[in-house]
């Protein structure tokens, strides 16, 4: 059991997203992460579902995404190489001249941006894979995480390979 | 410029449908309008869960796509048991339902439900029109997708202003290509050579023949495959039909309720052929035990089922009609499985389906009356539980398209409207109902539509007052402890009448035949109450969880 990203190509259609995560809960799939948005491709969406379940499992689920009729591709990334990026926001406790400093030295060790400076907290913005973004907050937890939003997790293949419906 | 209930009617009537069954309301006023006039024929049901049954019973008995309507909020939920009815058995129909105008969508207005967000799992499509626009094409796309590939139901949901807008009726192009739809129907070369390389060196072939056949309209071409090669089949409940019941390599059905030698032989096979058909738990019982020793070429056209239950060493995806027809061409010479065919035909010697022949009135003595005064040559329609698996055990269908019944979802009350649709698909023979006490009191009504309409189905009711296939798993498994299965006495005869409807009781088995005759005299619809032994049993039987080879109320094993 390990965890598998697709990535579904779907026509953006009302109740497309519905359609699909409808039919995961249905067939007892567990969604672990989900990102929506519009792709390269003009009335078009691309969906990618993070879902972990033995190699079976997720063929099946494959077989079944593939029957939606608004569904043009599915492809199971975890196969090839790739890469995946998630984004975090992290409102974190930041006093000035106590915890301050020490938080953005963390956040630049990381890579994450500042984006929001309050009277007593600062906003982080990370990227990078599920791990990065664990660790950081992780890190972050002694000053006091206040809010965490994160993104569904979103992947790519490498090389000049892509998931895009053939005319 | 027309109004979109006229654009919905004529493009019904371009996709070749020749009527609806439906019940008004509301907001599909319009629509009826539009019909009030119109050339397409329309069906007043009783209730709309009927209209979804009678649309099925009509696709599976024509194999064409059905059409029912319904209005807004309770018609649309009223047909949804009727859809999900077809989509388990993969049956092509259209459902069409009104919606309440798109200013009021999700304003919880009076009669709203959310028929699309109901249906989405057991739909294989459905669509909310929004625009008059949009209707042509829509109907155009729901009935090819109903239609095509592993066929199901589609539902369309038509709010109010949009049947009352207006548009052009713009021409369609003839072919509709959706870029998320693209069934596969030709079977893959190599896949096709690796299944017949099987064959060849198989010692103890078996076919598992399944629904898919039927909807393929493939049974010429199974029944050629399998006398050329000279390989038995076994047939599903939705399998019945196409193979003639008494061909000689027919073992009848398998499973749960199937004959002792179709369950042994599955058992002892090296190599099953399934072909349409898809693994059902009532076929195979514990999985794990189910073909031990075979290896399995499954033959699909939807790809979702293969592996899906169980692993397959050859899947071979697409059309069964079109696998066949190469598959006849591949097989270089007839095969001789003769230490095989003879251990089949001394099981089938040695372990016929049990009937008890003495004067007390027992079911399967009626259904084998049945059988043998119409010679095949009907439509017979169960509804589901003990009646059902004593049809499919002991009428011999001769047809395709002539054995309609509930095999997925199971449906109680699904037979008596089914029938009725069946008969507006084949009005040249007549159409029964095999009907228990419990399943004809789930769409009774109905009895108004078949009086009305004079619609000449003929109900046997096998009445044992009892939910007779529950209280057998009480006897069996539950100690006798017949919790809520019990049904008292109703004189169906004279809710017939009521309804102006003729009907015999009939209590002796001397009876059974005249009163078949009589129903089959009378030009219009028949209730027969037949009171049978109550506590009759449907053997043999492999209990939940079980091996198919491991039955209940079977012979001795020799």
């Amino acid at each position: 059991m390990k965890p598998h990203t697709l990535s579904v190509l779907v026509e953006n259609k009302p109740g497309v997203l519905s359609r699909v995560t409808g039919l995961f809960s249905r067939r007892g799939f567990n969604i672990e992460s989900l990102a929506v948005g519009t792709c390269e491709e003009p009335g078009m969406s691309r969906i990618t579902i993070v879902v972990i379940g033995d190699d079976a499992k997720v063929e099946q689920v494959m077989k079944q995404l593939h029957k939606l009729i608004d569904v043009i591709k599915v492809s199971d990334l975890t196969e090839n190489e790739r890469v995946e990026r998630e984004l975090a926001l992290i409102k974190v406790n930041a006093e000035p001249g106590t915890s301050r400093a020490e938080v953005m030295q963390i956040a630049s060790i990381f890579r994450a941006q500042i984006i929001d400076v309050g009277a007593k907290s600062v906003i982080l913005q990370i990227t990078g894979d599920t791990e990065k973004i664990d660790a950081l907050e992780k890190l972050l937890r002694q000053f006091g995480v206040k809010e965490l939003v994160r993104t569904g997790r979103i992947g790519i293949l490498r090389g000049s390979k892509t998931v895009t419906g053939s005319r | 410029m027309k109004t979109g209930a006229k654009i919905l009617v004529e493009s019904l009537q371009r996709e070749g449908v020749d009527i609806l069954f439906g019940y008004p309301g509301g907001v599909v006023l319009p629509i009826y309008d539009e019909l009030y006039d119109s050339s397409l024929k329309h069906l007043l049901v009783r209730h709309e869960q009927a209209a979804a049954h009678a649309a099925d019973g009509y696709a599976r008995a024509s194999g064409k796509v059905g059409a029912c309507l319904a209005t807004s909020g309770p018609g649309a939920c009223n047909l949804v048991t009727g859809i999900a009815t077809a989509y388990m058995d993969s049956v092509p129909i259209v459902a069409i339902t009104g919606q309440v105008p798109t200013n009021l969508l999700g304003n919880d207005a009076f009669q709203e439900s959310d028929i699309t967000g109901i249906t989405m799992p057991v739909t294989k499509h459905n669509y909310l029109v929004k625009s008059t626009g949009d209707i042509s094409r829509v109907v155009k796309e729901a009935f090819y997708i109903a239609g095509t590939g592993r066929q199901g139901p589609v539902l369309i949901d038509i709010p109010k202003d949009v049947s009352t807008g207006l548009a052009k009726d713009v021409p369609l192009p003839e072919k509709v290509t959706l870029r998320g739809y693209n069934p596969t129907y030709k079977g893959h070369k190599r896949q096709i050579d690796k299944a017949v390389e099987l064959i060849e060196h198989a010692e103890r072939p078996l076919i598992y023949a399944g629904g898919g056949i039927i909807s393929s309209n493939a049974s010429g071409e199974l029944i050629k495959f399998a006398t050329s090669c000279g390989i038995p089949v076994t047939t599903t409940l939705m399998g019945i039909g196409c193979i003639p019941c008494d061909h000689p390599l027919n073992l009848g059905m398998l499973g749960m309720h199937g004959t002792e030698y179709a369950n042994f032989a599955v058992t002892e096979s090296d190599l099953l052929i399934a072909i349409g058909a898809r693994f059902d738990d009532r076929v195979t019982g514990k999985i794990d035990t189910f073909a031990p020793h075979a290896k399995i070429v499954h033959i699909d056209i939807d790809p979702a089922e293969i592996g899906k239950n169980k692993h397959v060493d050859v899947p071979i995806v697409g059309d069964v009609k079109s696998v066949l027809q190469d598959m006849l061409q591949c097989l270089k010479k007839n095969n001789s499985y003769e230490p095989w065919t003879k251990k089949i035909r001394h099981w089938k010697q040695h372990h016929p389906l049990h009937i008890k022949n003495d004067d007390r009135l027992h079911p399967q003595f009626i259904i084998r009356a049945l059988s043998d005064l119409v010679k095949g040559e009907a439509v017979v329609v169960s509804e589901v539980g003990q009646n059902q698996m004593w049809t499919a055990q002991h009428f011999c269908f001769h047809h395709p398209r002539t054995w309609i019944t509930s095999g997925g979802l199971g449906t109680m009350g699904y037979g008596f409207p089914a029938a009725m649709g069946a008969h507006f698909a084949r009005p040249d023979v007549p159409v029964f109902d095999i009907a228990g006490d419990g399943s004809i009191q789930m769409n009774i009504q109905e009895m108004g539509t078949v009086a009305a309409n004079r619609i000449p189905v003929k109900v046997a009711i096998l009445n044992n007052m009892y939910l007779g296939m529950v209280r057998q798993w009480q006897e069996l498994f539950f100690d006798r402890r017949y919790s809520f299965t019990e049904l008292p006495a109703v004189d169906f005869v004279k809710i017939a009448n009521a309804y102006g409807i003729e009907g015999i009781q009939v209590e002796s088995p001397d009876e059974v035949l005249p009163a078949l005759k009589a129903s089959l005299a009378c030009d219009g619809p028949f209730v027969m109450d037949f009171r049978i032994e109550r506590e009759e049993n449907v053997f043999p039987m492999v209990p939940a969880g079980a091996a198919i080879n491991e039955m209940i109320g079977g012979h001795p094993r020799t």
